[in-house]
């Protein structure tokens, strides 16, 4: 049982993150996304201290509102004049550090050490449930993760011409009338919510893994959107499965291994994709010269 | 509360930190940590300013975390802590790591910061399976590797403060005889090649430079934070000149400030890491150079615009206020 709970938080997770992956490697914000998942840490810490529990809604807001915070901080940088990348560096650096002190500060009254908040303690998923007057519905993270996919779903299946549009064109989406602040605040303010709930389960460093590396995978798939998000959240689950096939057996991390796996399909993808691929490439030029 | 009793109280604080300083300056362990940490800021804020400058600031982030499964393999390979051995292995997997984004940016349609997300958290997933598999598997004495996560320099040993400090002062050498290479590659690369410099190679030398700063820096901030140390203090250096040469002094500056101030503050409180304490002092230091800062710094900017305005009057305003509406449609475009 404890397998199909990790597997499906895993499963979870990439579905979450696959979406939002596809549009933050089209709109070249794959940094801003890794920015995010480490900005997140003081929301993240201030909420447990304040409120003692790990699944609270508060801890949820004031997560959020610090990945928000951290977008917003790394725009005023730039437009007052920083490299766009080195603002990035600065704001969560700052943010991270933050964050660390206060675990190490309040370490003794709080039950959330740096390994967890690193690697994740995605193999206890199932300790943590659910117990509503008696019934056990589930570990805790299954619910929050789903809670987040069905919301991310929504929002983007609404709202799917407009984000399409300003993922590719945004200078037209603006010349339309669409709100691209707006829109751009609403991408960043889901990468924050599919961060915190993923943290939990799967850490810090495995979000940027499964926000970027299937995403990545998928883009040297197709040329078609729907299809990249398809394939972005395809390559996540499959990497889950593989991945945690693997750490059953080495004994290992199994958020490292998942993101290792992602990783093997990455290179896989980048060597032997039959539009995109560093093989098929080479015998087009091939051909081309013969 | 009177003043005076309040001043005598700060003054009284003060002694007592002025105490516990002098203390830790004399305890000669403590001495060496803190020169060490000292000498770390210095030299990457000297590297980073050139990185900066030809805009790969992110690129530290990436060394850094493609360190951990090098670090990880040289413990594995030799059973023992020593930096040296560390720094070798670091120095290869940020090699490797720095091939493996050219090889995706030039080979694929992926981005350069896509490819180096890729790089980046796929050798940090790489690096925490082989972390978990030493402390699993049957490594003994590998107590205090994940001390690499978030740095604890008071764990550092004589020997290691020495290697440290060579290789510091090493790097800062190189910037200094090499400086006018440097400033050319980073400023024009084009005409640098025009005069005969070899641009490819400086261009790695750089490179290279930074992936021994990046893992001398892990050290004392640990993997996570240590691209702090090389944009930070550049980016606040930036606020206050125009001129490279005052650059690199004063980033050089911030990051030893940055780096002695981890060190004293962590020796203090024992439990406290010594990376996130560097970076909050870095920091600091950018807000108060991006307020105050003598050349870019928002006050002076504002100022000077003031001044303007005075002068131009009317017809300034005007347009300004076209320029800002043009500002805001870039904006959104931007975004």
């Amino acid at each position: 049982m404890s397998d199909f709970w990790i597997l499906l938080t895993g499963v979870l997770v990439a579905s979450c993150s696959g979406i939002l992956g596809a549009f933050l490697v089209l709109r070249k914000m794959a940094m801003i996304g890794d920015a995010i998942s480490h900005s997140v840490m003081p929301g993240i810490v201030i909420a447990f201290l304040l409120s003692g529990s790990r699944d609270s809604l508060l801890m949820m807001v004031a997560a959020m509102a610090c990945g928000l915070f951290a977008v917003f901080l790394i725009q005023l940088f730039q437009q007052k004049g920083v490299q766009a990348d080195a603002s990035i560096g600065v704001v969560f650096t700052a943010l991270f550090a933050i964050g660390v002190l206060l675990v190490s500060l309040f370490a003794r009254q709080v039950h959330l050490d740096q390994d967890a908040i690193l690697y994740g303690e995605i193999a206890y998923v199932h300790w943590n449930t659910w117990i509503v007057s008696g019934v056990d519905l589930g570990p805790k993270a299954v619910w929050l993760l789903g809670g987040t996919l069905i919301i991310i779903v929504t929002v983007i299946s609404l709202f799917y011409k407009q984000f399409k549009l300003i993922t590719f064109d945004p200078a037209l989406a603006a010349a339309l009338g669409i709100p691209v602040a707006l829109f751009h605040y609403l991408l960043m303010g889901m990468v924050s919510m599919a961060t915190v709930s993923s943290f939990e389960s799967v850490g810090a460093i495995l979000v940027v893994g499964m926000l970027i590396i299937p995403a990545a995978t998928a883009y040297l798939l197709t040329d078609r959107l729907g299809m990249m998000i398809l394939l972005s959240v395809g390559v996540g689950i499959a990497s889950t499965f593989v991945g945690y096939g693997a750490a059953v057996i080495i004994d290992a991390s199994i958020a490292g291994c998942i993101v290792c796996a992602a990783g093997i399909l990455f290179v896989l993808a980048f060597l032997f994709s039959p539009s995109h691929g560093f093989v098929a490439k080479k015998l087009r030029l091939r051909k081309l010269v013969a | 509360m009177t003043g005076a009793g309040w001043r005598s109280r700060t003054s009284r604080k003060g002694e007592r930190i002025m105490n516990t300083l002098w203390a830790l300056l004399h305890d000669p362990n403590m001495r060496w940590i803190f020169i060490s940490c000292t000498l770390l800021g210095l030299s990457s804020g000297v590297i980073g300013c050139f990185s900066y400058l030809r805009k790969q600031s992110l690129m530290g982030d990436t060394l850094a975390h493609a360190a951990l499964p090098g670090i990880c393999i040289a413990f594995m390979l030799t059973g023992t802590k020593s930096i040296l051995y560390f720094l070798i292995g670091a120095g290869l997997a940020g090699v490797v790591a720095t091939f493996g984004i050219g090889l995706i940016t030039r080979h694929s349609r992926i981005k350069h910061d896509s490819a180096m997300g890729i790089v980046l958290s796929g050798f940090f997933g790489l690096g925490i399976v082989l972390l978990t598999i030493v402390q699993h598997g049957g490594y003994g004495n590998q107590a205090g590797l994940d001390k690499f996560l978030f740095g604890q320099a008071a764990s550092m040993i004589g020997s290691d403060v020495l290697t440290l400090s060579i290789v510091s002062l090493f790097l800062i050498t190189i910037c200094y005889f090499l400086f006018k290479q440097f400033k050319l590659v980073s400023f024009d690369p084009g005409f640098a090649k025009g005069i005969g410099y070899s641009v490819g190679f400086y261009e790695q030398l750089l490179m290279l430079l930074m992936v021994v700063a990046v893992v001398v820096g892990i050290q004392a901030v640990g993997v996570i934070l240590v691209a702090s140390l090389i944009i930070t203090p550049a980016v606040s250096a930036r606020y206050w000149t125009d001129r490279l040469g005052v650059m690199v002094a004063v980033s050089g500056v911030f990051g030893a400030i940055s780096g002695a101030t981890g060190a004293i503050v962590s020796s203090t409180a024992s439990s406290l890491p010594t990376g996130p304490l560097t970076v909050l002092a870095a920091t600091a230091l950018f807000v108060l150079s991006l307020l105050f800062g003598s050349k870019r710094g928002l006050l002076i900017r504002r100022l000077v615009q003031q001044r303007m305005k005075r002068r131009l009057g009317f017809a300034y305003e005007e347009q300004a206020a076209t320029a800002s509406v043009d500002e805001r449609i870039n904006k959104e475009a931007a975004l």
